[in-house]
C-alpha cells in the first residue's frame, strides 16, 4: 500500500487527525489549568482511567461498543455524500422494534431464536427509519441532515409514548418502561470480561462495512455517486437505489446498536435508552473521516475519554462537564483540521524524489512537527 | 531552491520536535509520579477511622433541583462529620456508565457505601453490581427495596415530601388572589401525582374553591417546554406556580419574570425569585446521610441487620423541610403553615382523608377512611384529586 511514490498522500489522513487530537489535548490542558488543575496530572489521570489497566480498559471498551455500531450510521451515507445525523433516532427505533418483536416470542421460543429475531427486528427497524430519510432526500429533495436530526425527536417522542402507554409494564410505577426480558434471554458478557457482545458486533460490522465500501463494486458505485453525482448518473448508476440501500444499511447498524442496548444492558425499553450514544457517534464518524476501520479506533479513544470523565471528577475535583468540554474541543479542532486537507505543501507529491535514505527519515519527523505547528497557529 | 529551504526548516523542526517530545515525556512521567502517591494517600486514609462514601448523581450538582439537593446533603454531611469523605460523580447517565462508576468507586476509592441517587440506577445496574460485590452497601433513593427479592446489601430510602407540598399549598392559597394555582409536572407517575394532589389538598383546606391547573411536560428535564408552560399558565390568570421537574430553575425564573408567585421544589430556589418566591418543598438529605454515616462508622451494616433496609419519613423524621418564607407571605399565611407543620410533627395531620373523589367525580376514598403516609395505596396513585384541572393521560 505505502509505496515510495504515495507515502505523503498516505500519511496525510493519519497525521492530520492525530495532530488535531494533540492540539485539542493541549487546548484542553489550558482549560484545565484555568480551572485550577495541573494539566499533566489531568493527562495522566485520563490515561490511567482509560487505558491504564485491564480493569479500566474494559470500562473504555464498554463505552466504545455502542459507538462503533452507531457511528456507521453517519459514516456509510457520508461516502455517498449525505450527512446523516439520525443515529440516535435509529438506535431508539431499533431498540423499540427489537422489544416489540422479542417480548411476544419469549414464551414460545428459545433464547437464541428470540435474540436472533430481536436483532433482525432492530436491523430492519433502524434501517427503514434512516431509509425514510434517504427517500425524502432522493424523491423530495429534503435536506437529509435536517430531516434526520428532526426524526431523532420523533423517535424519542415515540419511545416516550409507547413506554408510557401501549407497551408499558403496569408494575413500573415511577419509571415507565416495557415488560422486562427474562434474565435467560439477555445477551451475556464476553466470557472473562465485563464487556457485552455489542463490542464484537461493532467490530464485525465495521470490518464488513470497510470491505463493502473499499473492495466491492457496490462500494465503488457508492463512492462514485459521492464523488460526482452527475457523472454517476451519466455512467448509468442507479443513484436512487444506491441512496436507499446505503441509508438502510446505515440505519440498520444503529438499529442493531439499539437492540444490543436492550438485550445486553437495559433488559427492557425505557427513557434511559436515550443516552446520547447517537450524538457521540457522529463525532466518531467525523474524526474517523468516515472510514469504518478508523471508526473502531476512534470509538475506543472516545470511549476512553468518556471513561476518564469519572476520575476527573473524583480525584481532581473538576466539574462534571469537563469531559464534555474535552469532547467538544476535539470535535471543533477535528472539524477545523478538515479544511487543511490538500493545503499543506508537505503532503503534496514532490516532483523530484529524494535519493538518499539518510534524508528521508528526519524529513518525516519534521513534516509531522510542521503540520502540528500549522494546526496550532490556526 | 524550495527543496533546500524545506530541508533546512525540517532540520530545525526535528530538533524542536525532539526537544518538545523529550520535555513532554519527562514531565508526563513526573506528572504520573506526582499523581500516584496522592491516590495511594487517599486510599491509605481510609483505614484511619474515616468512612469513604460514594455519591452518584444523574445530572449536574448545581441544577437548583434534584441533584443539587443530594449534593448539598452529601456536602453538609461531610462538613458535620469530619471523618466522612465524600467521593462523588455527577452527570452519570442511566446506562452501563453508572455500573462502571460504581465499580471504580469500589475498586479505586475503597468506599464503604454507595449512594447512587437517581431512580433509574436501581434496576438493573445497582442490582447487578450489588450481587457481584456483596460486601459493599448500596443505598438507593426511591424506596424500591423488596424483601426477599432485592440483594441483602441494598437498602432504600425515600421521603414523604408531599407533606411539605401540602404546607406549600396552604401558603399558596393564602397568597393567591385569582384562586388559580399552577403545577408544572414531568410525568403522570405516582410520585408526581401525589405531590400535585397534596399541594391541591393543602390549598383547598384553606379555600375549597381553589383550583390547580396541571401541565405534564413528559420529560424530567425539558427547559423550553417548562418555560412555555409557565408562560401559558401565567396567561391564564394563574398567580402561584409550583412544579415537579428535575430542575425547577426555569419555572421559578419565568414566574418571577411574569410577576407571579412561585413555590419551589427539591432545593431552595429563593435566590432565583427574590420577590415572588413564597416557600418550597425541599429535601433534607443532610440528616439522612449523616445518620447513615454514623451507623456505618459504628460498624452497623445492612448485611448484619444494623441498618434497616427501608427507611422512610416526612417532616417529622427530618427527610424534608420548607424553604424560608419569602417577603410576599403574609403573617396569617405563616401562622397557618406553622400550625399545619406542628400537626405533621406530632403526627395528627393526615393528608388523605375520606371522603375524597378524583377530578372526574369518581370516589377514591370513602368517608371516614384515611390513608396514612406509609399506605401502599398512595404509592400506586393514578388519579388527580378533585380541584385539579388536567388529566393523567395527557
Amino acid at each position: 500500500m505505502i509505496s515510495r511514490r504515495n507515502w505523503r498522500a498516505t500519511l496525510e489522513p493519519v497525521c492530520i487527525p492525530v495532530a488535531a487530537l494533540l492540539v485539542s489535548l493541549v487546548l484542553f490542558g489550558l482549560f484545565c489549568a484555568l480551572a485550577g488543575a495541573n494539566p499533566l496530572a489531568v493527562y495522566a489521570a485520563i490515561y490511567k482511567a482509560a487505558f491504564g489497566s485491564w480493569f479500566s480498559f474494559q470500562n473504555t471498551l464498554i463505552r466504545a461498543a455502542p459507538l462503533m455500531l452507531s457511528s456507521l450510521c453517519t459514516a456509510l451515507p457520508a461516502l455517498l455524500g449525505l450527512v446523516i445525523i439520525g443515529n440516535e433516532g435509529a438506535l431508539v427505533i431499533g431498540a423499540l422494534a427489537s422489544i416489540i418483536v422479542g417480548l411476544p416470542l419469549v414464551p414460545v421460543a428459545s433464547p437464541l431464536v428470540v435474540l436472533m429475531a430481536m436483532a433482525l427486528a432492530g436491523i430492519v427497524g433502524g434501517g427503514l427509519w434512516i431509509m425514510a430519510v434517504g427517500a425524502l432526500r432522493y424523491y423530495r429533495a429534503v435536506n437529509e441532515t435536517i430531516s434526520s436530526l428532526l426524526m431523532n425527536y420523533i423517535a424519542i417522542a415515540l419511545l416516550n409514548h409507547l413506554v408510557g402507554g401501549p407497551i408499558r409494564d403496569p408494575s413500573s410505577l415511577n419509571k415507565p418502561s416495557s415488560f422486562p426480558l427474562p434474565d435467560a434471554f439477555l445477551l451475556g458478557d464476553i466470557p472473562g470480561t465485563r464487556v457485552h457482545y455489542g463490542l464484537i458486533y461493532g467490530l464485525i460490522a465495521c470490518a464488513i462495512a470497510y470491505f463493502l465500501m473499499r473492495h466491492t463494486t457496490f462500494g465503488f458505485a457508492v463512492r462514485t455517486v459521492g464523488g460526482n453525482i452527475r457523472a454517476a448518473r451519466i455512467a448509468g448508476l442507479p443513484v436512487g437505489k444506491l441512496t436507499l440501500i446505503i441509508c438502510f444499511l446505515a440505519g440498520s447498524c444503529a438499529g442493531l446498536a439499539g437492540m444490543v442496548e436492550v438485550a445486553a444492558v437495559h433488559g427492557r425499553v425505557s427513557a434511559s435508552l436515550n443516552a446520547n450514544y447517537g450524538y457521540s457517534s457522529i463525532l466518531v464518524a467525523f474524526i474517523a473521516r468516515q472510514n469504518p476501520l478508523a471508526a473502531v479506533l476512534v470509538s475506543i479513544l472516545l470511549g476512553g475519554i468518556l471513561a476518564s470523565g469519572g476520575i476527573l471528577q473524583r480525584s481532581l475535583q473538576l466539574p462534571d462537564a469537563t469531559v464534555l468540554v474535552f469532547q467538544g474541543l476535539v470535535f471543533l479542532v477535528v472539524l477545523y483540521s478538515e479544511s487543511l486537507y490538500g493545503r499543506l505543501a508537505i503532503f503534496k507529491p514532490q516532483p523530484n524524489k529524494e535519493k538518499s535514505d539518510g534524508n528521508g527519515s528526519p524529513r518525516l519527523v519534521g513534516s509531522a512537527a510542521g503540520n502540528h505547528g500549522g494546526n496550532a497557529a490556526g | 531552491m524550495s527543496n533546500r529551504r524545506l530541508l533546512f526548516l525540517s532540520r530545525r523542526q526535528v530538533i524542536r520536535g525532539l526537544l518538545a517530545t523529550g520535555a513532554f515525556g519527562v514531565t508526563a512521567r513526573l506528572g504520573t509520579a506526582c499523581s500516584t502517591p496522592s491516590a495511594t494517600g487517599a486510599a491509605g486514609g481510609a483505614g484511619a477511622g474515616t468512612v469513604n462514601l460514594g455519591f452518584v448523581y444523574v445530572g449536574p450538582k448545581d441544577d437548583y433541583g434534584y441533584n443539587q439537593a443530594h449534593a448539598e446533603g452529601a456536602a453538609g454531611m461531610s462538613k458535620q462529620l469530619p471523618w466522612a469523605t465524600v467521593v462523588e460523580e455527577a452527570s452519570v447517565p442511566e446506562t452501563t456508565a453508572v455500573e462502571e462508576t460504581m465499580l471504580n468507586m469500589i475498586n479505586q476509592d475503597g468506599i464503604a457505601a454507595l449512594f447512587p441517587t437517581s431512580f433509574g440506577y436501581f434496576d438493573p445496574y445497582i442490582l447487578k453490581v450489588a450481587k457481584e460485590n456483596p460486601e459493599v452497601q448500596f443505598f438507593h433513593c426511591g424506596g424500591l427495596y423488596k424483601e426477599g427479592v432485592t440483594p441483602n446489601n441494598v437498602g432504600s430510602y425515600y421521603g414523604y415530601i408531599d407533606e411539605a407540598q401540602y404546607i406549600a399549598g396552604i401558603v399558596a392559597a393564602h397568597t393567591s388572589k385569582t384562586g388559580k394555582l399552577g403545577f408544572i409536572a414531568a410525568k403522570p407517575i405516582p410520585q408526581v401525582l401525589r405531590n400535585i394532589n397534596s399541594f391541591t389538598l393543602g390549598a383547598r383546606s384553606v379555600k375549597p374553591s381553589l383550583t390547580t391547573q396541571v401541565v405534564f411536560t413528559g420529560e424530567w428535564s425539558l427547559p423550553v417546554k417548562e418555560a412555555e408552560s409557565a408562560n401559558s399558565l401565567a396567561d391564564q390568570g394563574i398567580d402561584v406556580l409550583t412544579c415537579h421537574v428535575d430542575s425547577p430553575k426555569v419555572v421559578i425564573e419565568t414566574a418571577e419574570k411574569r410577576g407571579i408567585f412561585s413555590s419551589g421544589y427539591h432545593a431552595n430556589q429563593a435566590t432565583l425569585a427574590a420577590k415572588g418566591y413564597l416557600t418550597g418543598a425541599e429535601w433534607n438529605w443532610v440528616k439522612i446521610y449523616s445518620d447513615y454515616a454514623e451507623q456505618i462508622r459504628a460498624g452497623k451494616t445492612l448485611i448484619n441487620g444494623g441498618i434497616p433496609h427501608l427507611v422512610r419519613g416526612g417532616l417529622k423524621e427530618g427527610f424534608c423541610k420548607l424553604s424560608d418564607y419569602g417577603p410576599a407571605v403574609s403573617a396569617e399565611a405563616k401562622n397557618a403553615a406553622e400550625a399545619a407543620k406542628a400537626q405533621f410533627l406530632d403526627g395528627s395531620l393526615v393528608i388523605y382523608k375520606g371522603a375524597l373523589q378524583d377530578n372526574t367525580g369518581k370516589p377514591v376514598l370513602a368517608a371516614g377512611k384515611e390513608y396514612q403516609q406509609n399506605d401502599l395505596a398512595l404509592e400506586e396513585m393514578g388519579w388527580l384529586v378533585d380541584g385539579v384541572i388536567g388529566s393523567t393521560s395527557s
